[in-house]
């Protein structure tokens, strides 16, 4: 597959959230504002990366049998890493994500990576493949960010566009799921055209 | 009296999927039958509440004697990846038909991150064992509810004649948010 291809995969056709509904839960939980959901994303962008360019380098040693638990022990690594180095360099922002931080070794999305692509793939390619899917997963989820922080409080990036409270329902957790619905059949819409 | 107030918290106020976001694949995943939602809350029943008991013993009486926490992640999902083994293998000689019915849904339980979710928070909230149970198993009683509430909705939305654009998944959402708006009601009687 060429790699252009291959990196740009999931901004639409493929895209793990609007298209595939995969990692839904830390999409749907630490979406609150665009800055949380653009800090979630990157670091479920750092996991997947370093799970495909590990799981891409043993490949051809792991038993075919134990290859998911093998999996799960790699992610969650680099998610027990993620978690203790933002614990320590970037304090408020591990305590609005909070509980999705270790939570991100369930994250589908990432083991997906892992299974469908590492696994069958050459370093080169799960590296590229790695960084495009986990920058089309922070898109996804700065993109519900910013729409639910603009309808719930006014406001981009902490940003205060228009005076005044908003509509707070989009904040809290109705908010979430009916802004993904839209944003879904925006995406649907686009990936037709 | 504690225990009343952690059960209609879990079920009703914080509802693990509609309040706390966790165990959404499943949600939408195994909601299209009343039946299959059923038999997912049962197994999720399970699986949680023995999953909670033995990351309980485990963090208390090993992992912090030791100063092991940091391997908190990676001990609790090793846990929970050979109990859900453990309940396929006890399902498929015990009850072959639910076991077929669950399908995929089952191995793929290691990967619910209500279980891992919800383990990780009694350790956090710091409970005692009795309240950690009742905890799990209120949770995952919230979880069945939603799932179920949500089937039963979209088994009568097969028949509707929903906008083009809205079939399918983004239908589904907006039903989540309307049925989690709700569940907002529930806020503030516990």
């Amino acid at each position: 597959m060429n790699q252009a291809k291959n990196f740009t995969k999931g901004f639409v056709r493929e895209n793990p959230v609007f298209i595939l509904m995969l990692g839904l839960c830390p999409a749907l939980g630490t979406t609150t504002s665009a800055f949380n959901g653009f800090g979630m994303g990157m670091a479920t962008l750092f996991v997947v990366l370093m799970s495909n360019i590990v799981v891409s380098i043993f490949k051809d040693f792991i038993p075919n049998k134990v290859r998911i638990p093998s999996y799960i022990v790699i992610i969650a690594s680099f998610v027990t890493i993620t978690d203790l180095v933002m614990e320590a360099f970037m304090g408020a922002l591990h305590a609005e994500l909070g509980l999705f931080i270790p939570l991100i070794v369930v994250n589908c999305f990432v083991l997906g990576r892992a299974e469908a692509f590492a696994s069958k793939n050459t370093l080169f390619s799960s590296v590229v493949d790695g960084v495009g899917m986990g920058l089309a997963f922070t898109m996804a989820l700065t993109m519900l960010g910013a729409s639910r922080e603009l309808l719930g409080a006014n406001a981009i990036f902490g940003l205060q566009l228009i005076e005044g409270d908003g509509m707070l329902v989009f904040i809290l957790a109705p908010g979430a799921f009916i802004a993904l619905g839209y944003l879904i059949a925006l995406m649907n819409k686009l990936k037709k055209d | 009296m504690e225990y009343i107030v952690i059960v209609i918290g879990a079920v009703l106020v914080n509802n693990i999927v509609l309040a706390q976001f966790l165990g959404l694949c499943p949600l939408f995943g195994v909601s299209s039958k009343i039946s299959t939602a059923a038999g997912m809350g049962g197994a999720v029943l399970f699986v949680m509440t023995v999953a909670s008991i033995v990351t309980y013993l485990l963090s208390n009486f090993l992992l912090e004697p030791f100063n092991l926490m940091y391997l908190q992640t990676i001990t609790y999902i090793l846990v929970i990846s050979s109990l859900v083994q453990m309940v396929e293998i006890i399902l498929k000689k015990v009850s072959p038909p639910l076991y077929q019915a669950l399908g995929i849904f089952l191995p793929l339980m290691t990967t619910n991150c209500a279980i891992l979710g919800v383990a990780i928070l009694v350790f956090q909230q710091d409970l005692t064992l009795l309240q950690g149970v009742v905890f799990a198993i209120a949770h995952s009683i919230g979880f069945t509810l939603a799932i179920i509430l949500l089937a039963g909705i979209r088994e009568h939305m097969d028949l509707l004649d929903i906008p083009k654009g809205m079939k399918g998944n983004p239908i589904i959402m907006v039903t989540a948010g309307l049925l989690a708006l709700a569940f907002m009601g529930f806020a503030g009687i516990v």
